[in-house]
């Protein structure tokens, strides 16, 4: 193909996005609209199955039956909508095995929320509330994104996820209203929970390389700013009802913006953790390297049984 | 208590989901791919469902104001009725899919049986539970197979698995004395006269997945009355530390 | 030694509930088929979405290529005849 008939497919592409058409995997695209999906897809499917761990290391502790089987069932969720993304990613060429090589190589990128310790059972309140609150943010503009099969796993993950949230703040409102020692636990998580949160949806638009062609793809439809913003306003008046405090001095009602005002993000935390140097960044890696390596002969023994068997079909055929 | 032996009795059979459900539990992210985490958890998810409505029935009979997190959390080692096998713990992917199936194969001949229980809660849950039940044994032989039938590696480890959990089948047709009360009564299932055709079930699918039935005769017991291997005391320690920590608080 | 072969990919479709025709609900990844099945019921089907299932592995489906989309589909549309609206109707006739 000639530079200009490439030109003209790409005016062509822009306008079918630009008039609310979804591109569909056998679509002609750039190869940058392809790579950068590949990159945010697989992202946020790393981000499922690495945020798994911090809540699934608290299923066998869960303080009661109701709690468990909510825990268990809402891990497990995020290992279906990580499924769902892989799958999406790979409608784009890619393979799952490609996808967690770079997962596992350290190359891919993942939300930087989940290097943080769950600590207390109050943290699988803080979580579901705080960071399935902020990720839902983030998710919902999605369900109506440019690539066909992208908006269709987010209408599926934000279905699935409506539950998420209210489990996360239901624990956390049974501590509020439970024992002095019951709310300072939630109060604790809240305090550690908070900041990372807000980072969680990524650096200020200044800092963030991405935005511009995203927006035009509909990958992102608001700035990482505005959905911060989004955040805070929706969650003090909910941390209100719940009587806890939010762990900013600075936090405070602005009149004329009719938005709360907040105090500074400390992104030089943010960007150590991004670059690998978080609190628990070596362990989440551990684990899921650990994982896929211990499963290698399972998943072996399961194709080597397949092909067996199919061998054995066509033998009786003949 | 006006019914101890029945609610000994429903302890016992609760206790196997109860503890597997937990052994399954701590799979939950940490599978040999996507799709097994998500159906293992799904059977855990199961065997806690069967869990509460066990406990909730148990907490009925004994009037004495505990909850189903009472009783699933806060008894001492002894008290625990559940066998062996199931507290065995997850040293590898065959391991966890010998346990299941070993113990799948018992539970689903042991809820039919159940279904045709005088007590009528007893009957309903076993309705419900024989259904996803059925499920986990088709699971766990599925992949029995798989394994066992798999590469040379696989079916080394399968074999391994199988041996040493072994020991731990002859257990689950033992009765204790409200079991053989209740067995009288109509209301529990007599486990001596499943034996058979559990054996025979079980034998059937080890050799379709080209693997050695154990000969051993050699066989543990002790769970169903409290004495148990050391693993239980390390899952209780997990299970109980919410309760234990901060005692009388909801959740 | 180990064959590092991976799981292929399949097309999941299920009927939510009978009266209603399979739809395509995404993929996974399975061995053989009785897996795909399996999987699927406990991937796709976990909120009670489910009264039957297809599987079909990927590889076995063949695609129209959007490039041909001209030739393929554009002859339809002008095919206005084949639409109830075509037809002139006097209002008295009723129930046509």
């Amino acid at each position: 193909m000639s530079e200009e008939q490439i030109k003209n497919l790409e005016q062509q592409f822009e306008a079918r996005i630009a008039r609310d058409e979804k591109i569909e995997p056998k679509d002609w695209m750039p190869e940058k609209y392809r790579q950068t999906h590949i990159r945010q897809i697989s992202q946020h499917a790393h981000s499922e199955i690495v945020g798994m761990l911090p809540e699934g290391n608290w299923i066998t502790r869960a303080p009661s039956l109701r709690r468990k089987v909510a825990l268990l069932a809402k891990v497990q969720d995020e290992a279906g909508h990580g499924l769902y993304l892989y799958s999406a990613c790979e409608t784009l060429g890619v393979t799952r095995d490609d996808l967690y090589g770079q997962l596992h190589s350290g190359k891919a990128k993942y939300s930087s929320i989940f290097n943080y310790p769950a600590l207390t059972w109050a943290d699988m309140g803080a979580i579901g509330w705080l960071v399935d609150g902020a990720a839902i943010i983030n998710q919902v503009p999605l369900c109506n994104t440019s690539y066909g099969p992208y908006a269709r796993a987010m209408i599926r993950v934000c279905k699935e996820e409506s539950f998420h949230q209210r489990q996360g703040f239901e624990i956390m409102l049974k501590l509020a209203n439970g024992t002095a020692e019951q709310k300072d636990m939630a109060q604790d998580a809240l305090n550690r929970w908070w900041w990372p949160s807000l980072m969680m949806l990524g650096p200020t638009d200044d800092k963030s390389v991405h935005t511009e062609q995203s927006m035009k793809w509909k990958l992102k439809r608001k700035t990482n700013d505005e959905l911060r913003q989004q955040f805070i306003d929706q969650t003090v008046p909910q941390a209100d009802v719940l009587g806890l405090k939010i762990p900013d001095p600075d936090l405070k009602w602005n009149e004329e913006r009719q938005s709360y005002d907040f105090g500074d993000i400390d992104w030089d935390e943010f960007w150590q953790v991004v670059k690998g140097h978080g609190p628990m960044n070596k362990e989440r890696m551990k684990a899921r390297v650990g994982a896929w390596e211990r499963g290698e002969w399972v998943r072996d023994a399961a194709m080597a049984h397949a092909e067996k068997k199919k061998t054995r079909k066509e033998k009786q055929a003949v | 208590m006006k019914n101890e032996n029945l609610y000994n009795y429903i302890l016992g059979i609760a206790d196997n989901s109860l503890i597997l459900g937990q052994r399954l539990g701590e799979l939950c992210g940490h599978g040999p791919s996507l799709e097994t985490d998500i159906a293992c958890t799904n059977i855990s998810l199961d065997l806690f469902g069967q869990v509460r409505s066990y406990f909730q029935y148990a907490s009925k009979i004994a009037e004495d104001g505990r909850t189903e997190d009472d009783i699933a959390m806060l008894r001492k080692e002894r008290d625990y009725k559940n066998v062996l096998l199931v507290e065995q713990p997850n040293t590898n992917f065959a391991y966890t899919i010998g346990r299941q199936f070993l113990f799948d194969a018992y539970h689903l001949m042991f809820l039919k049986a159940l279904q045709k229980s005088a007590d009528l809660t007893l009957s309903a849950i076993a309705d419900k539970s024989v259904k996803e039940v059925s499920y986990h044994e088709r699971f766990s032989s599925d992949w029995i197979k798989r394994l066992g039938d798999g590469t040379d590696e696989s079916h080394e480890k399968m074999q391994d698995a199988i041996n040493d959990l072994w020991t731990y089948t002859d257990e689950l047709f033992h009765q204790t004395e409200a079991d053989k009360i209740m067995a009288t009564e109509g209301v529990g299932v007599d486990v001596p006269e499943l034996k058979t055709a559990y054996y025979n079930y079980v034998n059937e699918i080890l050799t379709e997945a080209t693997l050695e039935i154990p000969e051993s005769k050699y066989f543990q017991k002790g769970g169903k009355q409290g004495i148990h291997t050391e693993h239980l005391g390390y899952i209780l320690a997990e299970l109980q530390y919410m309760q234990r920590t901060y005692p009388n608080m909801e959740w | 030694m180990a064959n590092t072969k991976n799981w292929p990919l399949w097309e999941i479709f299920v009927r939510s509930k009978n009266g209603l025709e399979h739809r395509h609900f995404g993929s996974l990844h399975a061995a053989d088929a009785e897996m795909a099945l399996e999987n699927a019921r406990d991937v796709y089907t976990r909120r009670n979405e489910g009264v039957s299932i297809w599987v079909v592995e990927s590889k076995h489906i063949t695609a129209s290529n959007p490039e041909n989309n001209g030739e393929l589909f554009e002859p339809a549309q002008d095919k206005v005849y084949r639409h109830p609206t075509f037809y002139d109707v006097p209002d008295e006739v009723k129930h046509m």
